[in-house]
């Protein structure tokens, strides 16, 4: 009874404190929801018309909607970045800011199902793909495995940001007991989430662009590059523009951790680009595509050398300590490796898997503006969640608002024994 | 061989009647409101919004599933279009030869294809794709041509590969399926639910062969051209956002005919029976002359050949 009125209470502060806020919230706030407007606007046109306003078509049958899936999967699990060393080695610099992470994976996820939504066909039977009420093809088909374990992260990580951030209100200590398992349980399933993703392009042999054995590594490796980056760059306005005290040794740590998966990374990369190249089979034109071009259609070039320079280029950024601990060359290389892998995990995976098609045609795919409009939405909307739940959830985890703090005495609920 | 042709009796098939189990009732008529407007069109019944799989359908609901189309087509064609619901005939595999010998890429296939089988005309979706090949080269895809458009074929120093569903034994399409909207029939035909299908198009991911095709726009089909002897998981007219592909015209086959694109065919490139009769002609082929499987290695094993027949 007790906690019910407390968890009422919490919801109902929570709101509060996302509702006011300083004019740059609300333009910031206005703005992602005009975003969201513009998306849903050009959205309804595709319902209206089909997925014919895109560019896809038969021979390219995937794009920029499931480019972007793939890539914010990534970012979702790249959250047990910061988790891994938190609870393993108990390293404490890093473990107030693991709540973040998992925010973030939230939103992240959030945004892959607006996009896996926005790409089917039929919107109307979203509901034969829920478990038990549809009629889910499991174990057979690596989507149903996708559509599981999404969402069990999703819930998982919902789960202990809300306990955390209830006990945290409450101004209880949270029950290590409860806490400590589920977010081990956590490690294996953000690595399942982008295994299971990448064992979706990996196990069709009819596109050998997907069909290699290192396709899981690969996603894990760069997206231990991509997540962490957005981290960074955010605990660094975090620190500024509120009392949340985030050590410089924690942020350099998290920079060393990921000069070397970045390092790992272009390694992977390097040993497909060998083998495919080097052994120079049909399964090449793939990567011809991609890097140089096929029968003068060189649309991915530029941004294919793009990823892989600004790839490079980061991991030097990181990899020397003077570069990682300055915080110029330091936000430069995050920005860079969050580019590079952005176009390698998004239509750099995507585009020269399906190009040429399977009857050996090129059809060259580009976004039309439907699809930027609604992708633009998508993220937008993923930024508005994270916004909304760092707006309420620094407060309270600095514990200048909880049930007893952080109000005008007439707000304040009367006093509980 | 028995064809379920709606000929029931009114009242059991109304469309009102109840179309599945107490599992779908908690969806109400609000979620099948806000599924209407997720369609972009005013037009889905609660009946179609809460019609279960294919498979999953009971004789009566089937009935009632066709009479509802029926009526539907009817409204929109404004002529009478039968939807049959013919199962496997017992004892029969198809299977398709391909003689590249014969064939002159004169693509009179691909449109007897489209106009028996209810395709949308515009955008026009075609279930099979000519492939004009170099001599030179052989099969390679690389080298393959799909949008050639001499004043005469065959070309010199070409020849022609037409490329449509292989109907494997191990689809790897179906497999993929997050729903179980498509699978592969008893007669080793493999077919979609088109109100079933999601319209991920994860299939298309995954089928060797080009065969997939979706319907990116409202699928357009004049009235004068539609044919209306249809099959439920064939060439019924489609709606926006599903899968389509070839099925041996499920329709004529399994009622004893050739498909469209066999009958069509000037140059007699095209052979077609059940693999089980020793005495069939398909069987002929395989015993008689060297076949080959496209893409065998993929080990999708198609029950489609192809042939050098002379």
């Amino acid at each position: 009874m007790f906690t019910l009125k407390n968890f009422s209470g919490f919801f109902s502060d929570t709101f509060r404190l996302i509702t006011k806020g300083g004019r740059i919230y609300y333009a910031w706030v206005g703005f992602l929801l005009l975003l969201i407007a513009i998306g849903a606007g050009a959205y309804l046109g595709q319902l209206k018309d089909g997925l014919i306003v895109t560019r896809m078509r038969d021979q390219v049958s995937w794009g920029f909607y499931i480019g972007n899936f793939t890539f914010l999967v990534g970012v979702a699990a790249a959250a047990i970045m910061l988790v891994i060393p938190a609870y393993i080695y108990d390293w404490e610099p890093i473990k107030e800011i693991t709540i973040l992470g998992e925010m973030l994976a939230i939103s992240a996820l959030i945004m892959c199902l607006g996009f896996v939504m926005v790409d089917i066909g039929r919107p109307d039977r979203f509901w034969h793909i829920i478990p038990l009420v549809g009629r889910l093809n499991w174990p057979q088909s690596m989507l149903a495995w996708d559509v599981i374990v999404l969402n069990l992260y999703l819930l998982l990580n919902w789960f202990v940001v809300t306990y955390l951030l209830f006990c945290a209100y409450t101004e209880r200590h949270y029950v290590k007991k409860l806490v400590l398992p589920l977010v081990l349980l956590s490690i294996p399933m953000a690595v399942s989430i982008h295994t299971v993703t990448a064992y979706l392009y990996n196990g069709l042999a009819a596109r050998p662009f997907w069909n290699s054995a290192i396709l899981a590594p690969r996603f894990l490796a760069s997206a231990f590059c991509s997540g962490p980056a957005i981290l960074l760059i955010l605990l660094q306005v975090l620190r500024k523009t509120t009392k949340l005290s985030i050590k410089d040794e924690a942020i350099f740590k998290i920079a060393e951790l990921m000069a070397y998966t970045m390092g790992f990374n272009l390694f992977l990369t390097a040993a497909e680009a060998f083998k495919e190249l080097y052994s120079g089979t049909e399964h090449m034109v793939y990567f011809q595509y991609l890097l140089f071009g096929l029968k003068g259609h060189t649309t991915l070039v530029p941004y294919a050398w793009a990823s892989i320079l600004c790839g490079l280029a980061a991991f030097i950024l990181f990899l020397v300590p003077r570069t990682r601990t300055n915080w110029v060359t330091l936000n430069i290389g995050c920005v860079l490796i969050y580019a590079s892998v952005y176009i390698e995990k998004g239509m750099g995976l995507i585009i020269p898997g399906l190009t040429p098609d399977v009857l050996g045609d090129i059809y060259v795919y580009r976004p039309s503006f439907t699809e930027i409009a609604v992708a633009a939405g998508i993220f937008a909307i993923g930024f508005l969640v994270f916004t909304l739940m760092l707006k309420a959830a620094v407060p309270m985890m600095l514990g200048e608002f909880t049930i007893t703090k952080g109000r005008t005495p007439k707000e304040a609920p009367p006093q509980q024994a | 061989m028995t064809d379920h042709k709606p000929e029931c009796p009114l009242g059991g098939c109304e469309p009102s009647a109840s179309v599945g189990g107490s599992r779908r009732e908690f969806l109400g008529a609000a979620t099948a409101a806000m599924a209407t407007a997720l369609t972009g069109c005013g037009t889905l019944s609660k009946e179609e919004f809460l019609q279960r799989n294919f498979k999953e359908l009971s004789k009566d609901e089937v009935l009632s599933v066709i009479d509802r189309l029926e009526k539907e087509y009817k409204a929109k064609y404004g002529k009478e279009v039968k939807v049959a619901n013919t199962p496997p005939i017992p004892g029969v595999i198809f299977g398709y030869a391909l003689d590249l010998s014969r064939c002159i890429g004169c693509r009179r296939c691909v449109h007897a294809c489209v106009k028996e089988n209810n395709q949308s005309r515009d955008p026009e979706v075609q279930w099979i794709r000519v492939l004009q090949m170099d001599k030179e080269e052989g099969v390679n895809l690389q080298h393959a041509d799909q949008y050639y458009n001499p004043e005469e074929v065959p070309q010199e120093g070409h020849f022609y590969m037409p490329v449509q569903c292989q109907q494997c034994k191990k689809p790897p399409c179906t497999k993929v399926c997050p729903v179980g909207a498509t699978w592969r029939d008893k007669d080793g035909i493999v077919v979609v639910d088109y109100n079933w299908c999601i319209g991920c198009r994860y299939c298309m991911a995954a089928c060797p062969y080009g065969a997939r095709h979706f319907n990116w726009g409202e699928p357009h089909l004049p009235a004068d051209e539609v044919n209306p002897k249809t099959h439920y998981l064939g060439n019924r007219p489609r709606p926006k956002g599903v899968v389509e592909k070839c099925t041996f015209c499920i329709q004529r086959t399994r009622n004893g005919q050739y498909p469209a694109c066999v009958e069509i065919c000037p140059t007699g490139s095209r052979k077609f029976g059940n693999l089980l009769d020793k005495d069939s002609e398909i069987r002929y082929v395989l015993e008689n002359k060297r076949v080959f499987k496209f893409k065998e290695d993929l080990n999708t094993q198609p029950n489609f050949f192809y042939f050098y027949g002379v």
